[in-house]
């Protein structure tokens, strides 16, 4: 700190160049480093964009139409209703749009300070969404059924993700509870179970789930393969979550559990009302991380065909009429998640900050 | 009556045993309708087929294998080049990592801003997208053998792979590695030694100069005069494609990339993360107490980096162990795509081959997950 900052008086700003000139080009070390660096930028940053804007295609329907060496975005034009439906019927695309709507509405509310009882009140509105979001994808009640077989691109990504996030959280909850408690059997089931799943690749959890789950249920019973591969992803997700948990479980001082006995509340009342509320205040970052996770490794379910963002820009490759529009799909897809991970990630820095000042 | 239903200790056994029989009540449930189902679709059943010829050809073998050697063997293929691919991906993801990690924490903005967004870039993407990229983007869209990339006239890159030149005996090689394997044990027991002498008699053993020689000197000594004193098979072109050497088929390299880039980003941020908790006052206060830097910084500040940083490594290694499995969207012949999926699909023992194939993940992960937590236990700070 210089001698005028430490008396609170302003400096005199320097002119833009003298600043430039001393963050920058100090030292010949620093300045070769600067200029290095102003290089790769120019090497990464000026390709990408003649090819993805100024010699890139956007008017036109079919393969023709792009000529030059830049991006087709016709393509992606062409593939966008796949890419965010997948195989959705078009006429009853709506149903996607209005279950997106209302988890938008679910996350808003669940996030708003003034919810009432909110320890009850953030589960009741997940459940009661997933209740209707299920109904309003898969159909029946009124509505054309949808097979599973049928969604697919960003809108199985999505909902994916937010299914087995809601499987998972209470499951990790549970477990994390498990593997803190004072009795030995319980806390030996929850840690097994915890240090099982994580300690698998989640590929062969889908292959697990694909291919044994079916063998497993009593004969007769068939068990969808959405479902299937919904299942292992969430007890995979649930043993991250359960972690993460742990963290925040760790982190209240035992006097909290201790003051709460003395009040004479039980185990539950003690966890619930006291514990949990804490812990999971300060586990919620690391649980957002554990959830943009999951939304990326949604992406593996295309492993056993089933056709999320990714599985569908992947397929889409092989269409005779569309040749070589790899880089543009690819662009696409990693847009498009980079999109959905770094805002999870803000959100969950933010999150972060806010509890920096709350304590 | 009641006295037992409030008893605590009774309470505690009772909900116990209550989870334990719900437990054996779901596994013998899942076993009854798997052999029931089993029987039905008439699916075989034993670890008979690992000694059943495999008859699979795999573009990528590091073993004695060949399409005529069991199913076992078939089975240490992928074993062997899961390992390999996890150990070569993680040194140079732990290089570039270090590399990136330093760099964020630049004073000069430019070089942390780039640092930052290679972070950022590579950590909000699925790892499946980098794997399907390297491999289908980029590595596809190399030139063909005869318009390869040289490096050096020894190594070349095409869209067949990297080809690269192998020693024709290996047995300069293998000494070299026991002499290095040598080298870690006297390191470890030098640890050991100079601990205890420091704690009897408070002699300082510069254990990082012994270290520094066994493990970067040593080794690069011993390979350096087993690779000169070992003949090579260099690749060379002949007609439209390379003979000799050893092809790294381009599966691996795409992985490779995929999984040396990807992890890079979350070590970085480990890396930055470590460096930034030790707070300034830690040195201050050593230097206070009359330590000279090198001690404050081998005492004091190491020791509190590497509490923040050991954990979440050893977990990235991990995930570099688990993530190889990738390459099973590519084809590349590791454990996963070798075994759940050739071998399965040739033998339909299902059940057997996901066991197997977990049972193995399992090992090498738990050895991990169990020094983490012994770890994680002993350095956690205790309240009270």
């Amino acid at each position: 700190m210089t001698a005028a900052g430490t008396l609170g008086v302003r400096p005199v700003r320097a002119s833009l160049l003298r600043r430039i000139k001393a963050d920058y080009f100090a030292t010949p070390l620093n300045a070769v480093v600067s200029l290095l660096c102003i290089a790769a930028i120019i090497a990464i940053v000026v390709p990408i964009v003649r090819w993805a804007l100024i010699d890139a295609h956007f008017a036109g329907t079919t393969r023709a139409d792009c000529t030059g060496s830049g991006a087709c975005w016709v393509f992606v034009k062409a593939r966008f209703g796949q890419f965010m439906y997948g195989f959705y019927p078009p006429a009853e695309r709506w149903r996607v749009n209005l279950a997106a709507v209302l988890m938008i509405a679910a996350a808003v509310l669940s996030f708003w300070p003034g919810l009432p009882r909110r320890a009850l009140a953030v589960p009741l509105i997940w459940a009661g969404f997933l209740v209707i979001a299920t109904w309003l994808l898969s159909g029946g009640a009124g509505l054309t059924r949808v097979e599973t077989r049928q969604w697919g691109g960003l809108m199985l990504t999505v909902f994916l993700s937010v299914y087995a996030g809601a499987l998972a959280v209470p499951l990790g909850i549970l477990l994390a509870l498990g593997r803190q408690s004072e009795l030995p059997v319980i806390r030996l089931v929850a840690t097994i179970f915890i240090e099982f799943w994580r300690g698998v690749p989640i590929i062969t959890v889908i292959f697990l789930a694909s291919l044994l789950l079916p063998l497993v249920m009593p004969a007769g019973w068939d068990i969808d393969r959405l479902v299937r591969a919904l299942v292992g992803l969430a007890f995979v997700i649930a043993a991250y979550m359960a972690e993460a948990v742990r963290g925040g479980l760790q982190a209240i001082p035992k006097g909290q559990a201790e003051a709460a006995s003395a009040q004479g509340l039980g185990y539950w009342q003690t966890t619930g009302l006291v514990v949990l509320p804490q812990a999971l205040r300060i586990s919620m970052p690391a649980m957002t991380n554990e959830f943009i996770a999951l939304v990326k490794n949604t992406s593996l379910v295309s492993i056993v065909s089933i056709f999320d963002l990714l599985g569908i820009a992947q397929a889409s490759l092989a269409d005779p009429a569309w040749v070589g529009m790899n880089m543009e799909a690819y662009a696409f897809a990693g847009t498009v998640y980079w999109l959905i991970c770094f805002g999870l990630s803000r959100w969950s820095r933010h999150l972060e900050a806010g509890r920096k000042t709350t304590h | 009556m009641t006295r037992y239903f409030y008893d605590k200790r009774v309470r505690e056994i009772f909900w116990q045993a209550a989870l334990l029989a719900g437990l054996a009540g779901t596994i013998i449930l899942i076993v009854r309708n798997a052999s029931q189902n089993m029987v039905n679709a008439g699916m075989a059943s034993g670890f008979d087929f690992l000694w059943r010829t495999s008859g699979i050809d795999v573009s990528f073998v590091l073993t004695a294998y060949t399409p005529d050697a069991n199913i076992l063997a078939l089975l240490w293929v992928g074993v062997a080049n899961t390992l390999v691919i996890t150990f070569v991906a993680a040194i140079a993801a732990t290089l570039l990592g270090f590399v990136v990690g330093i760099a964020r924490l630049s004073p000069n903005k430019l070089l942390a801003g780039l640092a930052g967004a290679y972070i950022e870039f590579v950590r909000n993407i699925p790892l499946l997208f980098f794997v399907l990229f390297w491999y289908f983007g980029v590595i596809a869209a190399l030139p063909g053998p005869r318009q390869s990339i040289g490096f050096f006239a020894v190594a070349f890159l095409n869209n067949r792979g990297l080809t690269i030149p192998v020693p024709t005996d290996g047995t300069a090689f293998r000494i070299a590695a026991l002499v290095v394997l040598a080298g870690f044990v006297a390191q470890a027991a030098i640890a050991v030694w100079a601990k205890r002498r420091r704690d009897a008699t408070g002699l300082i053993f510069p254990v990082w100069a012994s270290g520094l020689a066994l493990f970067i000197a040593l080794p690069a000594l011993a390979f350096g005069i087993a690779a000169a004193l070992s003949s090579w098979d260099v690749p060379a072109l002949r007609g439209f494609n390379y003979r000799g050497g050893f092809v790294l088929v381009p599966e691996f390299v795409a992985l490779f990339a995929a999984l040396a880039t990807y992890t890079a980003g979350f070590i970085a941020e480990i890396v930055r993360g470590g460096i930034q908790s030790v707070v300034k006052g830690q040195w201050e206060a050593a230097y206070a107490l009359g330590l000279r830097p090198n001690r404050a910084l081998s005492l004091i500040v190491i020791p509190q980096a590497m509490r923040v940083m050991v954990p979440p490594l050893t977990s990235q290694y991990l995930n570099v162990l688990k993530n190889s499995s990738f390459g099973a969207a590519i084809a590349f012949p590791e454990l996963v795509s070798l075994f759940v999926g050739s071998a399965l699909t040739n033998t339909g023992q299902a059940i057997e081959i996901i066991a197997i194939t977990l049972a193995i993940y399992l090992a090498l992960g738990l050895a991990v997950s169990g020094f983490m937590n012994w770890y994680n236990a002993r350095t956690r700070l205790v309240t009270r």
